[in-house]
């Protein structure tokens, strides 16, 4: 049984988009709903994302994530490239949006600008949270710690930061709307019976999802939380 | 049903084969009846080339009624023109009004090569087929034909699969240039049916290898193609297909050959 | 040379059996020795290609069309009849047989047609093990609906599409063939020549459609499979490609051609719409289970039909034929339709269509759906409704068919009909082992003349085509190839081929070299107008004179004037049509002298003169009945030579739907 052959082939591939991207989907779910602690309290945000720095599961569980994210562009990189180049000649009139959303048909190029966004989220959060340090001390319930909080206030003071972040969710959100809809398809669970329901979730779940991470720098730059 | 002429304007897509580059040439055609079917204009526009000493345009057609799927123009940005569930040769001129402009392109994709002007290379197809889509059954071999009951859910389903025409209009429309409609409609088809259970692992796995081997895109669930079939094929086969491919290779079956 | 059409003896239900028996056999390792061309891959072709390569043989198989999924069999509709008797309803073998003789108006050979019914059921269990998913009932079993000319309920179906659905089934046999390396396919190349040695058909000359070039192919036997040549007449519901070349070529080298006049004219197809028109296309028979067809009592009538009050409306074949009604078979379908429209009660634009109406099936399904669904005293509007949810799911996919082609929706507006040319039943002659008379020489299909006699009863034709690829042929052929096992594959450098492939060029050049000014369309379209006014439904002796001549005239413009754009060594779609056609003139002169030669009325052939007082055909079985097989001489030279038709099971009696 050569695995590698089965994992390479067209529908091998699309497999490998699907369950990584399954799996980035459930990490945005915890992702958001420990960020959304902002809106709780400072204190509450700042225990969640110590919780997350801290504890061993959680960290290979960020391995595995950015495992996922390396296999999700790398692959992602390779399907583009390849579609690429089966049409030959171009069309001089194409279809448009009349046979298809112009979403599902501009996946890497949300994908990039994603990526993109991600070089200088994980700039802003990941790196001096983990790498370079430099962060301020705070204490919750005894406990020293990061102040994620109040990094998080500082740069989104800067607009075009504001800016750059709500391009990369707004990337996401329809990045999302085909991704988590066509991760069903690839693993064949979208039967008549499930589909309008996979389809109509897979919706609702981007825009909820990419709202409130859009909240986020907005609240801070506007002052809604402190 | 009002009847009326039209004059037009089209740009054609002119290949003298497939290793010289193609352009645009520019016709203006004169007096086309509502009534005509697109490929009775396009008999007007040849005949009006020959007159005049020119080559006329080649495309593929035959049987003209919808059913055999050698039809193939790229009408207007659209597989088989603008239609729903429509070949070629059964769009009719009544879609279009006096002065219309109409670009016509033939299928681009890698792996049907232009043969001439609107001609494509359509091959890779049967080899898909000659990978596996089929039953192995010889001639004399088979049971009585009510000896095996197929659950008429099941039949209905797999006949829906099977009304695909092999036109291509699928790889066409996709932006990916992925064949994936084709190939599922049939395994679709053949896993639906007790008969085909017996092969259905290795037919998925052997097809899905072929389809690659000829250069199609990766499917990427897009929708184009259902949009554009002639024939209604459902975007489910496609599920069909990743689901019997999950099961072949998670249950250790292997290619042959 | 006397026609021995080798049917064997004893009684009708053994002869088959007796053959296979007997027959000779080929051992495996000869087979793999033994080298078969297959020309055509429609349900004939591919059927016999499949089940050759399975035994072993060497098969290469050749198609003008870009796949040999694109052959017309994909077009066939309504079904394929099998003696299977699932239903209970007193089907059988010779009940299938019988239907068959009378329907074709005792004009096909009694031991051919029991041998075509007796296989029919194993059609059907082949089809389904192949994957072919024909209409089931809810516990699972397959599905029968009645067909025209017969009583019970033996065809099986695929929706509108069963032809497409066993093209298919045939087609993916060939390609795993194909794969397995027993057969090797040959697309867009067109045969145009056979070649003989030694008295022995040994080979073709066929030309690649893409690039032009010529090329030669060696086969201990060939077979055509070619299909019929309805488009002779320019209008058909043939496909665009669909020619009679093969079996002309054939005809000129030796084989003789069996009843060539015989021609069903389908009454159900869409109207011509103008000039324009390149092909007919065909509404399925069954519509007629459920519409009334009539036309107005007032010749030249030019209101609309929905102005037309039911008493001023004459439903002519309820009229005529108050038996059978509107069900009455084809051939007299057809011709009742262009009596009233020759009459000048044509309806539309062109006055030549007849109106099929649903209004009353509407009605009335309406009326049993309101029943059923419990609404007492439903007005008018609820009939409708309910009645138009029942005739779309019965007959959904042709009103949509119908809808796109004329613009018109039928189910508001009685749809307009006119017949059309449909099948040929005649074809290249064929003994029982399906030989032609030149040894060596197979003729399978639509393209050989064998089993319908004058007219074919619907959903027989792909019965036909499945029966002689997949159990006719694999036997009658090994019984023939067991004496050729010594023979080696002749290189295709023997001066047989170099002479025949130097004909095939020469040929191309001199058409390529008139450089006229008239197109082959044009061409095609002056032929199919001549074939059809005086050679169509209705024939007479003065007519068929005129068109003799007017053919002969039309072949020698042809060969002057005809222009051809384009290079020989190249895609030249125009050179294939004109190649084409060319045989298309050549055969329309045959056609016409058959329809001459037979005094008589029957099936799809009606002779003017020969008809009843009340219009009726008027067969004579006292002196024709035989299959008349005509022997090319050279240019305009025919000679004919009878096979006749013995009776011994059926006895002959004249055919009436009073």
């Amino acid at each position: 049984m050569n695995w590698k052959h089965y994992f390479t082939t067209s529908i091998g591939k699309k497999l490998v988009m699907g369950f990584t991207g399954l799996f980035l989907i459930v990490f945005l779910v915890v992702h958001c709903y420990l960020n959304s602690m902002i809106f709780v309290s400072r204190e509450a945000f700042n225990a969640a994302a110590d919780f997350m720095a801290t504890c061993v599961a959680m960290r290979i569980l960020e391995v595995g994530l950015f495992a996922g994210i390396f296999l999700h562009i790398i692959q992602g990189f390779m399907l583009v490239r390849k579609n690429a180049s089966t049409r030959g000649e171009r069309y001089a009139v194409s279809a448009g949006n009349k046979t298809s959303a112009w979403y599902s048909r501009s996946m890497g190029l949300l994908g990039t600008l994603i990526f993109l966004f991600l070089i200088l989220h994980i700039n802003h959060f990941w790196v001096p949270s983990r790498i370079t340090g430099g962060l301020n001390p705070t204490e919750v319930h005894g406990v020293e710690m990061h102040d994620l909080y109040q990094k998080m206030i500082d740069i989104f003071q800067t607009p075009w930061v504001v800016a750059v972040y709500l391009l990369g969710v707004f990337s996401l959100a329809w990045h999302l709307i085909h991704g988590f809809y066509s991760a069903f398809q690839t693993m064949g669970l979208t039967m008549p019976k499930y589909k309008a329901l996979i389809r109509i979730v897979g919706i609702i779940f981007s825009i909820v999802i990419c709202l409130l991470f859009a909240l986020m720098p907005v609240s801070m730059f506007m002052g809604w939380v402190s | 049903m009002e009847h009326y002429t039209m004059n037009l304007t089209l740009k054609i897509w002119k290949q003298k084969n497939c290793k010289e580059r193609g352009r645009f040439e520019t016709y203006q055609v004169k007096n086309i009846s509502s009534e005509m079917s697109f490929l009775e204009m396009f008999d007007v526009l040849n005949e009006q080339l020959i007159a005049e000493g020119k080559e006329p345009i080649a495309f593929d057609h035959d049987c003209r009624e919808g059913i055999c799927g050698m039809c193939s123009m790229y009408i207007n940005g659209r597989a088989h023109g603008p239609w729903h569930q429509t070949t070629t040769c059964q769009l009719h001129m009544r879609e279009y009004k006096d002065g219309d402009t109409i670009v016509v392109e033939p299928w681009r994709a890698k792996a049907f090569p232009v043969l001439k002007d609107l001609v494509v290379d359509r091959t890779a197809f049967d080899r898909i087929i000659q990978a596996g889509g089929y039953i192995s059954v010889n001639t004399g071999n088979a049971v009585d034909a009510n000896a095996i009951p197929i659950n008429k859910q099941d039949a209905d389903e797999s006949f829906a699969a099977a009304a695909c025409i092999g036109c291509g209009a699928c790889v066409a429309a996709c932006p990916n240039a992925s064949a994936m409609l084709y190939v599922s409609a049939k395994v679709s088809q053949l896993a639906l049916l007790t008969q085909g259970h017996p092969e259905r692992k290795s037919r998925a796995l052997n097809m899905v290898a072929q389809m690659d081997k000829e250069g199609f895109g990766s499917c990427t669930n897009i929708g184009a193609c259902e949009a554009e079939c002639p024939k209604g094929i459902s975007l489910e086969n496609i599920a069909r297909l990743n689901r019997e491919y999950i099961g072949a290779v998670f249950s250790g079956s292997e290619e042959k050959g | 040379m006397p026609l021995v059409s080798k049917i064997p003896a004893g009684p009708i239900a053994e002869k088959w059996t007796t053959y296979k028996s007997t027959c000779k056999l080929v051992n495996p390792a000869n087979k793999r020795q033994l080298e078969v061309i297959v020309i055509g891959t429609g349900l004939a072709g591919a059927s016999a290609a499949a089940s050759l390569g399975e035994l072993g043989y060497k098969v290469k198989t050749f198609c003008f069309q870009d796949s040999p999924r694109r052959a017309h069999s994909i077009a066939a509709q309504g079904g394929i009849n099998a003696a299977k008797n699932y239903q209970n309803d007193g089907d059988s073998t010779y009940r299938l047989f019988y239907d068959t003789v009378k329907g074709g108006d005792y004009r096909a050979r009694e031991g051919n047609v029991y041998r075509l019914a007796e296989v029919s059921a194993s059609i059907i269990d082949q089809c389904v093990a192949q994957g072919v998913p024909f209409a089931r009932e809810y516990g699972g079993l397959l599905s029968n609906r009645s067909f025209g000319g017969t009583q019970v309920q033996r065809t099986f179906y695929a929706a509108g599409q069963t032809g497409q659905q066993l093209l298919i089934g045939a087609y993916q046999a060939q390609e795993r063939q194909i794969a397995l390396g027993n057969v090797v396919q040959y697309s867009r190349h067109e045969m145009l020549e056979i070649v003989m040695i030694d008295g022995k058909v040994r080979g073709i000359i066929a030309r690649d459609l893409v690039t032009g070039k010529l090329e030669r192919h060696f086969g201990h036997a060939v077979l055509l499979c070619t299909g019929g040549y309805g488009n002779v007449f320019y209008l058909s519901t043939n496909a665009m490609g669909s020619n009679v070349t093969a079996i002309w070529k054939a005809h000129k080298k030796g084989a003789f051609f069996g009843n060539p006049c015989f021609t069903q004219i389908h009454p159900t197809c869409i109207p011509v719409s103008g000039d324009h028109q390149s092909k007919l296309t065909l509404m399925s028979e069954s519509l007629r289970n459920d519409g009334r067809i009539w036309v107005p009592k007032k010749q030249g009538e030019t209101r609309k039909a929905s102005e037309i009050p039911e008493e001023e409306r004459d439903y002519y074949l309820e009229r005529r034929y108050p038996a059978f009604g509107n069900l009455v078979p084809r051939d007299v379908a057809s011709r009742a339709a262009k009596e009233r429209c020759d009459a000048g009660y044509g309806v539309g634009a062109s006055k030549q269509a007849v109106y099929l109406d649903y209004a009353y099936a509407i009605e009335r399904y309406g009326k049993i759906e309101a029943n059923k669904q419990g609404i007492a005293n439903a007005d008018k509007n609820t009939t409708i409704k309910l009645g138009k949810e029942v005739v779309a799911e019965k007959y959904g996919n042709l009103f949509e068919m119908y809808e796109k082609i004329t613009g018109e929706n039928p189910y508001e507006i009685p749809m307009r009909i006119y017949p059309a040319v449909h099948y040929t039943m005649g074809g290249l002659w064929v003994d029982y082992e399906l030989q032609t008379t030149l040894p060596g020489l197979y003729c399978l299909g639509e393209a050989n003349f064998s089993d319908h006699g004058a007219n074919r009863l619907g959903a027989s034709a792909l019965m036909q085509g499945l029966a002689d690829g997949y159990f006719v042929i694999p036997y009658t052929l090994g019984n023939n190839l067991a004496d050729d096992i010594r023979t080696k594959a002749i290189p295709t450098d023997h001066p047989a081929f170099v002479a025949a492939e130097k004909e095939v060029s020469d040929r191309i050049e001199k058409l390529m070299s008139i450089k006229g000014t008239e197109s082959v369309e044009s061409f095609h379209k002056r032929l199919g107008k001549i074939m059809w006014d005086k050679c169509g439904m209705a024939r007479n002796e003065k007519g068929l004179k005129e068109a003799v001549e007017e053919i002969r005239a039309l072949r020698k413009e042809f060969w002057s004037n005809v222009r051809i754009p384009g290079e020989i060594e190249e895609f030249n779609t125009e050179l294939d049509k004109a190649n084409r056609v060319a045989d298309f003139i050549e055969l329309g002169e045959l056609m016409c002298m058959d329809a001459l030669n037979r005094n008589e009325s029957c099936g799809g052939h009606f002779r003017e003169e020969y008809q009843t007082e009340e219009g009726e055909a008027d067969r004579r079985d006292d002196g024709y009945m035989y299959v008349a097989a005509w022997e090319y001489k050279g240019e305009s030279n025919f000679e004919i030579h009878r096979e006749e038709l013995n009776y011994e099971v059926v006895h002959p009696s004249a055919r009436s739907y009073k």
